[in-house]
């Protein structure tokens, strides 16, 4: 048996790739849900009328969705130049912080401010992915590392802030940091839901990526940069500043997704405030195969996952935590489906 | 004569591509058999079925009348055939024996029986002819040496026949005809060979008998006493295929100037002391053994590398500091010497390939947005002006055969109206026809003014093409020779190095 390279990806295989990993990671899963004494059908019946069964269900799920399209985003934007930037997690987390620390005492009307603070919230996340980016470029460092360390220092770093300088008096012992103005709040997109317009910024900045990767000079030279750098050297198109560039670009995506997630959902920020949206952002961008449009579909998949774990583990008890698994799952199957796209099998 | 080796009706189809087609192909004990045949032609993928790197789709091997399992490289090895790969596997940081008892050894024994391998080594070495220092480092030795390592590793796992792809690929001509000479001998002490080539020279000149594989089918065999080099040529390729000739003509004022450059690459110098002039409808020829600072030589004039000394002039401008971009902007075209490592992005499509270079400049985008209208019309007309088959401007370019991707490399650098050329190793690879084509191209633009650097390996091209020749050996360049005093011999001598006073003056 060996692998042979397609000569042409079809379409269907493209689309059909992210569905059979999927399927194939519910499928192993099953094994570990019927392992917990639970028929596996019922627990995924459950996880679906959890996550989509209802109005507020619905909307939970796209509450969910929304910082995973961002985080998504970054994944994608940085995989696509070769640069792996896997402190997705660490970036969101400064965008949060950096968001209710200056939103908290901002005196501007909300139409000026949310948008400052979500520039101040990609500000952080770029300049995080920042010193990665240039260690690489600068010693040969091996971002995924020092991304990935990054992310364990942050988190260190807001709980240092969250129990000192920026703690909330009015929490009660909580540790939460102090909460944004109200004025800056994301106003709702269903009423009397957690749902805010922040899914549609999520839903533009999808767009708005797919423009800049399909469409400008520097998605161009991102892209043959990234299949081929000394192609692309030869060409004349500088490798530091692409890299530097995409850096820029996937740090600010995943910094604008906590700066989101705290004007839209939590108000301050907390440690636990994600369930790992940094993370789960690699699954979304590689179930999405690196695509824009992709991304967003992922996101909605992962956060139904996520949704629907915590309603099937109250229905049937098998632990919530099989969602983790799951999406994990998902990722090492998408990335053997991935190579079926590319390879063909003979014997 | 016994036959040593028997292929039958061998067939081997990768998707809707047939590889081989129902070849049939004998060895006989003691003989030296040329495989021939254009890039693609089959040949490869033929010996890959013989040693077992692939199963064919259909027919057999036989190795002395034992026929072999498909797809076991091991049963190959064992049933004694060995193979020299054109691309050497030897691990640079260990010793000449430590590479010929690799993977010769089973794992699970816990010491190595050095001794007793280097008295089989030495034995095998002095049998054949092949002398070899056991004890040196592999990356010590030169591009030839390590081909004699690579021969010793398959005959001390006992190889009868042994096969050779593209055995001096790498080799200068000396060197060459050293290595045959050394294959004859060895067919004296019994073994047989197949060599792959596409060099009609060396087929003459070493083999006992050619088989002319073409697009896949076996479609001639002969007798290497009964045959030319011209009837080769024509089974080769399939039809007659004239090269374009140079015509004499007016050499103009000089374009591109280097003047004592020397380049360094991490503390190492890779050129010294070079000087050259390229004057406007000129060709300058730089031949050489591969290795000699071609790739220096082609980075400094692509703009990858600059003068740590010396200078380097473009029309008057001092081009020394400029990058790609720059270069190009001062008019500079390049052609590299790789095309599939630096020319273009395979995954890419055409169109995009096509304005890599220009992606910044006015015409090809706006306001930091590519105007896809505009490059794919001009990757169009590129299309139709250079005659690249089988694409559209949207089709991916890993796509193309090597000849249509180095017309669409050629194109898009001669359209761009450029004062000087370089083309680095430009028909590497390529079948005589894209070569035809290529030479046209090169010669058209020449004509048109063009002052163009050629960097070539094959002689017969650097000699048709160019009006001066200068050889490059270890960095250095020697003094340039017009054309039409450049004959095998003194151009020989030139890449060995042996150039004197009196080629100065000549």
């Amino acid at each position: 048996m060996r692998l042979e390279r397609r000569a042409h990806v079809p379409l269907h295989l493209v689309i059909l790739a992210p569905l059979a990993a999927v399927f194939t990671a519910l499928l192993l899963a099953a094994g570990l849900i019927a392992a917990a004494g639970v028929n596996p059908l019922t627990a995924y019946g459950e996880m679906l009328t959890g996550a989509l069964g209802s109005r507020l269900s619905i909307t939970e799920m796209l509450t969910r969705a929304t910082p995973l399209i961002f985080t998504g985003l970054a994944a994608a934007v940085a995989f696509r130049a070769r640069l792996w930037n896997i402190g997705g997690e660490g970036q969101f987390f400064v965008g949060a912080l950096v968001t209710a620390w200056i939103g908290h005492s901002l005196g501007v009307p909300g139409w000026i401010g949310i948008p400052l603070l979500m520039l101040a919230g990609m500000a952080a996340g770029a300049a995080l992915l920042a010193g990665p980016a240039f260690l690489r470029l600068r010693f040969g460092v091996d971002e995924v590392v020092t991304t990935l360390l990054l992310n364990f220092i942050v988190i260190l770093f807001v709980g240092l802030m969250i129990e000192g300088p920026m703690r909330d008096p009015l929490a009660f012992g909580w540790p939460s940091s102090v909460p944004v103005d109200g004025d800056f709040r994301l106003p709702d997109l269903v009423p009397r839901t957690r749902l805010h317009i922040g899914l549609l910024f999520a839903i533009a900045a999808a767009g708005a990526v797919w423009l800049v990767l399909a469409r400008t000079v520097f998605g161009a030279e991102t892209r043959a940069a990234g299949l081929n750098a000394s192609a692309a050297a030869f060409a004349g198109i500088s490798l530091p500043k692409t890299i530097m560039g995409v850096a820029l670009l996937s740090g600010a995506l995943a910094g604008l997704a906590g700066s989101v997630e705290v004007m839209g959902v939590t108000a301050g920020v907390t440690t636990t405030m994600s369930p790992g949206f940094g993370y789960a952002g690699i699954v979304v961008a590689m179930l999405a195969a690196l695509h824009p449009a992709g991304v967003v579909a992922a996101a909605v998949f992962v956060a139904t996952v996520f949704v629907g774990a915590d309603a099937m583990s109250r229905a049937t008890g098998v632990p919530s935590f099989i969602a983790d698994v799951i999406v994990a799952l998902c990722l090492l199957t998408m990335i053997v489906a991935l190579l079926f796209t590319t390879y063909r099998v003979r014997r | 004569m016994t036959k040593v080796l028997e292929l039958h009706n061998i067939t081997k189809r990768f998707g809707a591509l047939t590889a081989n087609d129902d070849v049939t192909l004998t060895l006989d004990q003691g003989e030296i058999l040329a495989l021939l045949g254009e890039n693609g032609a089959g040949k490869t993928t033929l010996m890959n079925i013989l040693f077992g790197h692939y199963a064919a789709d259909e027919g057999h091997v036989k190795v002395f009348g034992q026929e072999l399992p498909p797809g076991l490289p091991r049963a190959a090895i064992a049933a004694g055939v060995g193979m020299v790969h054109q691309h050497f596997t030897l691990a640079g940081n260990l010793t000449v024996l430590e590479n010929v008892m690799l993977g010769s050894e089973p794992l699970t024994r816990l010491t190595s029986a050095r001794g007793a391998a280097r008295k089989k080594l030495m034995a095998i070495a002095d049998r054949f002819g092949l002398p070899v220092k056991p004890e040196a480092k592999v990356s010590s030795l030169s591009v030839g040496e390590r081909q004699r390592v690579e021969i010793l590793k398959a005959l001390y796992r006992d190889a009868q026949v042994l096969i050779l792809d593209e055995p001096t690929a790498v080799l200068a001509r000396p060197e060459a005809m050293r290595l045959f000479e050394t294959l004859r001998d060895m067919t004296k002490e019994g073994l047989s060979l197949i060599f792959i080539s596409h060099k009609l020279h060396e087929v003459m000149a070493a083999s006992d008998r050619v088989a002319v594989l073409r697009g896949g089918r076996m479609v001639a065999e002969r007798k290497t006493s009964e045959t030319s080099p011209g009837e080769l040529a024509e089974l080769m390729v399939g039809r007659k295929v004239e090269r374009p000739v140079r015509h004499d003509h007016q050499i103009g004022a000089p374009v591109l100037v280097a003047d004592k450059v020397r380049v360094a690459d991490g503390g190492e110098t890779r050129l010294d002391d070079v000087s050259f002039t390229v004057h406007a409808g000129e060709i300058l020829g730089i031949v050489g053994v591969s290795g000699n600072g071609q790739a220096a030589l082609g980075a400094l004039l692509s703009g990858l590398a600059h003068p740590a000394s010396g200078t380097l002039t473009l029309a008057d401008q001092d081009v020394g500091h400029l990058g790609p971009r720059g270069m190009i902007r001062a008019g500079a075209g390049r052609v590299p010497e790789d095309r599939h490592a630096e020319g273009v992005v395979g995954e890419l499509s055409l169109w995009e390939n096509a304005v890599l270079e220009r992606l910044r400049t006015p015409e090809f985008s706006r306001r930091g947005f590519v105007r896809q209208g505009a490059a794919k019309a001009y990757t169009d007309d590129l299309i139709k002006r250079f005659d690249i088959r089988g694409a559209a401007p949207d089709t991916r370019i890993r796509l193309l055969s090597g000849g249509n991707m180095q017309k669409l490399i050629l194109g898009r650098v001669l359209s761009n109206g450029p004062r000087f050329v370089l083309a680095n190793q430009p028909t590497r690879g390529l079948d005589e026809g894209a070569i035809a084509a290529v030479h046209a191209e090169l010669l058209a633009a020449r004509a048109e003014g063009a002052a163009i650097l050629l960097i070539s390996e094959e002689l017969e091209e650097a000699v048709a093409l160019s009006d001066r020749i200068q050889a490059i050996v270890k960095g250095r360049l020697s003094e340039p020779i017009s054309a039409d005093e450049a004959d095998p011999q003194r151009l020989g001598l030139m890449m060995a190095g042996v150039w004197t006073e009196d080629d100065h003056a000549a």
